[in-house]
């Protein structure tokens, strides 16, 4: 059941007006029960993991390790392939440092799409630098859906190691049909790498579904705290991946001159990690999954319907990603404002947006816009907030006019 | 900047010393790269006075509606006077609440002048 009363941030006021919080792309708000946990392990558990010969060491690991197996059963994998991160940027980073050195050379091709993120492009610009990769970007339809005839052509070109896609744009929202991909990538020997980041909070996933090889997100866009995040990796590849960072648990023994490796899923997470934040994202998943996956959905999907309907109605706005299969998160362009006045503006009418290019600047060179304003919205969201937003869009249209 | 920033959302629409000038003494343009604001400034002088201010540009209402307020108050100031303005003088002038999100919207423009005068070689 959706109860919005569970977010305390969403009774705050700006400026003696109620929070419309639609940046939720960006960060999610946090509903109670993670507050607590978060909270209660400070309060009541604290001790570092993995570590100590005693009662409170023992309980703060015992936490930590049922939240590998929640995520573990939460998106369909096996607790050894589950890597604590720091966020989806470190989980894509550690692939392209661990597994891309390891196994890409010069010449060889990573195919992402035109609507990545920057942190699923800089770091294969960094081994491109490094190591002379060349990457190759997947185009897109009018509407903003991967053109699937081009990435099937790129597919088919010789040289492709890898394909590092997102499931969601967190610019367009448009859902992408990752699984397609993957299917034809793993026929012609391509290893997947899919960035969730932007989808995790809407659509149920499972890894044997997508059937990918990697799979990154981070804890705060489902509403867990910041600094957390999720690398998935199938087993097999894992084992053959060589450790990123050493220190902590991923040491199994060290002489002054060599050392062992941990096993997994230990041997990708050095130095103490981040506890709280592991216990808060298991708080998270366990309120997401009381709420429902066809709950959010079914809101979620007519809040798009609601908003698409709404805004249509201002001929000055332009939405980016119109193809039906969307996620409520809408880029737009307003004809003689620009996308920073209208956050400001906004902002000062208690409306949370983005403004600018959401990390995805060669997208926008694509679009041929400079930047766009973006609102982004959750299941906590509502029409009457919709209703708010639009007519003071429509306000600040007039007053520019 | 709110909705009842009359001043700033007049000078945006309707801006003021807008143009090229052909016959400029001194010419300079500065962008914001991250949210493609645009300034470019012409400046003609009188002796030690600045006669005539225009610019071309686009860009955020705080961007170009400033360079467009600031145009008129610099006119008839002297390099001195000019290169001694900073964000306070802006924000007094302009008459709005700046957030410091906007800092480089604001002072856009200021430092597109400043830049053309004070360094003379190579911006003429």
């Amino acid at each position: 059941m959706i109860r919005r009363t569970d977010f305390p941030i969403l009774n705050k006021k700006i400026k003696g007006q109620p929070l419309v919080y639609f940046d939720n792309a960006s960060t999610a708000q946090k509903s109670r029960p993670v507050i607590e946990a978060v909270s209660n392990f400070y309060q009541n558990d604290n001790a570092n993991v993995h570590r100590g010969l005693n009662p409170l060491a023992d309980e703060a690991t015992k936490k930590y390790e049922s939240v590998r197996n929640l995520v573990a059963d939460f998106i369909g994998a096996k607790k050894e392939e589950i890597i604590f991160t720091s966020g989806a940027t470190a989980g894509v980073n550690l692939v392209a440092r661990s597994w891309g050195e390891a196994n890409l050379r010069a010449g060889d091709i990573v195919v992402l799409s035109i609507a990545e993120h920057h942190a699923n492009i800089v770091p294969w610009l960094q081994l491109q630098k490094k190591i002379g990769i060349k990457l190759e970007y997947i185009p897109l339809e009018a509407d903003g859906s991967w053109d699937l005839l081009a990435a099937k052509k790129l597919l088919n070109k010789r040289r492709v190691r890898l394909l590092a896609v997102s499931q969601v744009s967190n610019v367009l929202g448009i859902i992408n049909p990752v699984a397609q991909l993957t299917k034809l990538a793993k026929q012609k020997g391509i290893v997947t790498l899919i960035d969730a980041a932007q989808s995790v909070a809407h659509l149920k996933i499972d890894v044997k579904k997508i059937a990918c090889d990697f799979l990154v997100f981070s804890g705060h866009k489902l509403g867990g705290p910041t600094g957390i995040g999720i690398l998935y990796g199938r087993q097999e590849l894992l084992l053959a991946t060589p450790p990123f960072m050493g220190g902590g648990d991923m040491i199994s023994f060290v002489k002054s001159d060599s050392f062992g490796v941990s096993d997994l899923p230990y041997k990708f997470e050095a130095g103490t990690p981040n506890i709280a934040g592991v216990v808060g994202l298991g708080a998270a998943l366990k309120y997401l999954e009381s709420v429902g996956y066809n709950s959010i959905h079914k809101q979620e999907q007519g809040l798009t319907i609601y908003f698409l309907q709404k805004i249509k109605k201002l001929k000055a706005v332009k939405i980016f990603g119109t193809a039906k299969a969307k996620l409520p998160i809408f880029a737009l362009t307003i004809n003689g404002i620009h996308p920073h006045d209208a956050a400001d503006i906004l902002g000062q009418a208690g409306i949370i947006l983005r403004a600018g290019h959401h990390c995805a600047q060669p997208l926008h060179d694509y679009l041929g816009v400079p930047a766009t304003l973006r609102a982004s919205l959750s299941f906590y969201n509502t029409k009457k907030e919709i209703d708010y937003f639009v007519s003071k869009l429509a306000e600040l249209i007039k007053a520019f006019k | 900047m709110d909705i009842y920033a009359q001043n700033i959302i007049d000078h945006y629409k309707h801006p003021r010393n807008f143009g090229v000038l052909s016959q400029a003494d001194f010419k300079q343009q500065e962008l914001n790269a991250s949210c493609g604001d645009d300034i470019t400034v012409f400046l003609k002088f009188a002796g030690n006075k600045l006669k005539t201010l225009s610019f071309t540009g686009q860009g955020c209402a705080i961007s170009q509606a400033g360079i467009s307020i600031l145009s008129e108050e610099l006119i008839g100031q002297t390099k001195k006077q000019i290169l001694a303005y900073n964000f306070e003088d802006i924000k007094n002038i302009f008459g709005v609440e700046i957030s410091a999100r906007r800092y480089n919207c604001a002072m856009l423009g200021l430092r597109a002048v400043q830049k053309a005068i004070g360094d003379s070689t190579g911006s003429k």
